[in-house]
């Protein structure tokens, strides 16, 4: 057996370190996990995800003890329990309704950093590619959340997305079937989602989490140069007090103080929606109990998946579709894609800075589009134009990034 | 020696794989197993409508399996239909009422014989045939059997399947 001092205090720096490695523990993860100066507020984006999925937890662990899984409940449970008899159950559940919805708005300005400053090229494109599983696993759990209040637009958008998987006109509607484990959405229909919600999809969302974190360790932090930084020569520098002199600084107490700074900035942001203007957040359709026998005049998703609808809508079913599944999935292939070797930012970049804004302007189009009913030919035309874009962006990238030129080293 | 130790220990490890694959095949069959519709479900998925009461260019909505069903017995000056369910005498409309554009429930207009929906501007004729986009199929017709002037929803009888073969259901 190891040696163990026996007079170290129990619980003190000493004897935790002699049982759970704690200086290592704090040496890998704090206060020798260098960051670069050369960044951005940008860069807090991924803290502020992180402590949005915390406030979300704490909110959804609330609403938990009196949330109803069950269709004849469910939306009293919402509307009227914990609105209104549950002291403060109007709190946590307006800020678990902004806090989905926020949480993809910065999921997309985090997304569109990495790609801007090349974070997902050679080295980092685990780091993109558990960033796009987090992704799925966000989308999962806001879809299966949006189901529990038992609303009108729960019950349809749980209808016209499980429908998604009788795959067009190959119509498995035995897939749908089973996947609802019911007809039409159900009781057991909600159940299942209930428990994806709270339990499978979380636990996903926490190992990914992980994963994310760990993929990021070794390649570090990208900077607003792309620069390649030699970590030891700077982090030595750092030791030796040369701190002026270095590139870099340790993630905590130094990086993690500007990412607090950032994070405050956000929640007087975030709460100032939670009190003032949580309705965005809150479509007035779902305060409807569910009716399957009843369709709103007009179906759609919340604003953060209406890129992906408008790019389901505007073909017939199975080409919608197909536009649909190449869409979703196009985005893990990023790195593989841009075929340039440069990591760098993309006003260095060319022609790619401009394919960038490009596809930002046209996801913003999209969701615009999608949110407009499909009776308008005018802006159905500009919807159509959008996806057909979107679809065409991955190839245009390929081909691109093939003739960017070389950026030279210290150029 | 040491290749027998080794080529021991790979067996083992192999069986031991193995053996751990039945058992997770296993438990992945009970997961599909537990998520599939429950029994009382599927018996829940038949419906009964007694066709004798129907009056003629009146629209009546039953449920089957949650979704509105369309029931229109057609009067005298109405198009007869080879999609028609016919009970002795009597031609019925027998369609599943959810717009096949986008699943919205058209409204019957009986002075015009003509289904409406409110959602995209889509119209059906009374035989549930598209008359106006963007529908791009007529409206469904749901498995049945005929039980004397009893329909039963939920099951292919002979009349269903005649229909299925004549090219006349999707």
């Amino acid at each position: 057996m190891a040696h163990f001092d026996e007079n170290a205090k129990p619980f003190s720096n000493k004897w935790l370190d002699e049982r759970i490695g704690l200086n290592t523990l704090k040496r890998v993860l704090n206060t020798e996990y260098w960051i670069p100066k050369n960044i951005n507020f940008l860069w807090a984006m991924g803290m502020v995800l992180a402590a949005t999925f915390g406030i979300l937890l704490v909110s959804g662990i609330m609403l938990l003890m009196y949330y109803k899984p069950d269709t004849n409940l469910a939306f009293d449970s919402v509307n009227y329990t914990i609105m209104s008899e549950v002291g403060y159950g109007w709190l946590w559940r307006h800020v678990h309704a902004v806090g989905a919805s926020i949480v993809f708005l910065i999921i997309y300005i985090h997304m569109f950093t990495g790609i801007y400053y090349g974070s997902y090229k050679r080295g980092r494109e685990l780091i993109w590619l558990s960033g796009m599983g987090l992704f799925v696993a966000f989308s999962a759990e806001a879809f299966s959340g949006y189901m529990l209040p038992w609303g009108q637009m729960s019950y349809w958008a749980g209808m016209v997305i499980t429908n998604l998987f009788s795959l067009g006109s190959l119509d498995v509607t035995g897939l749908v079937e089973w996947i609802r484990g019911d007809y039409v959405p159900g009781d057991a229909y909600l159940t299942r989602f209930f428990m994806l919600h709270v339990m499978l999809i979380p636990l996903a969302i926490i190992g990914l989490i992980v994963l994310h974190f760990g993929t990021l360790r070794l390649p570090h932090v990208n900077n607003q140069e792309s620069e390649e930084i030699d970590f030891e020569e700077s982090a030595a520098l750092w030791k030796a007090g040369k701190r002026k002199e270095s590139k870099v600084i340790p993630f905590s107490p130094v990086f993690l103080s500007k990412d607090v700074f950032v994070m405050g900035v956000y929640f007087i942001l975030f709460f100032y929606l939670v009190f003032y203007n949580f309705e965005f957040a809150m479509d007035p359709v779902n305060f409807d109990p569910a009716d399957g026998l009843k369709t709103p005049t007009h179906i759609y998703p919340e604003w953060y998946f209406l890129w992906s609808y408008e790019i389901l809508r505007p073909f017939s079913k199975d080409i919608g579709l197909i536009a649909f599944g190449v869409a979703q999935a196009a985005m893990f292939f990023l790195p593989f894609i841009d075929r340039s070797p440069n990591v760098a930012p993309a006003h260095k970049r060319g022609l790619f800075q401009i394919w960038f804004w490009v596809l930002l302007i046209d996801m913003i189009t999209l969701t615009a589009m999608g949110k407009l009913p499909p009776t308008n030919p005018t802006f159905a035309t500009i919807g159509l134009i959008a996806a057909v874009l979107f679809l065409a962006m991955g190839p245009i990238l390929f081909i691109i990034t093939m003739f960017e030129k070389k950026i030279e080293k210290g150029a | 020696m040491q290749e027998e130790k080794k080529g021991r220990r790979d067996f083992m490890g192999k069986a031991l794989g193995a053996w751990v694959a039945v058992g997770g095949i296993g438990a992945l069959y009970a997961m599909k197993r537990t998520w599939d519709p429950l029994p009382s479900v599927k018996a829940a998925g038949f419906t009964t409508i007694d066709l004798a009461d129907a009056q003629p260019n009146q629209l009546v909505v039953e449920k089957w399996r949650g979704k509105p069903i369309f029931v229109l017995k057609k009067s005298a000056d109405m198009k007869k239909d080879p999609r028609d369910v016919v009970v002795g005498d009597d031609h019925f409309l027998i369609a599943i009422g959810l717009c096949t554009h986008l699943g919205c429930i058209p409204a019957y207009v009986g002075a015009e014989h003509k289904f409406k929906c409110a959602c995209h501007g889509g119209e059906f004729n009374a035989s549930g045939e598209v008359l106006k986009s963007p529908p791009p199929s007529p409206l469904v017709i749901p498995p049945f059997t005929i039980d004397g002037t009893k329909l039963v929803l939920g099951e292919a009888g002979p009349e269903f399947k005649k229909l299925k073969d004549a090219g006349l259901i999707a």
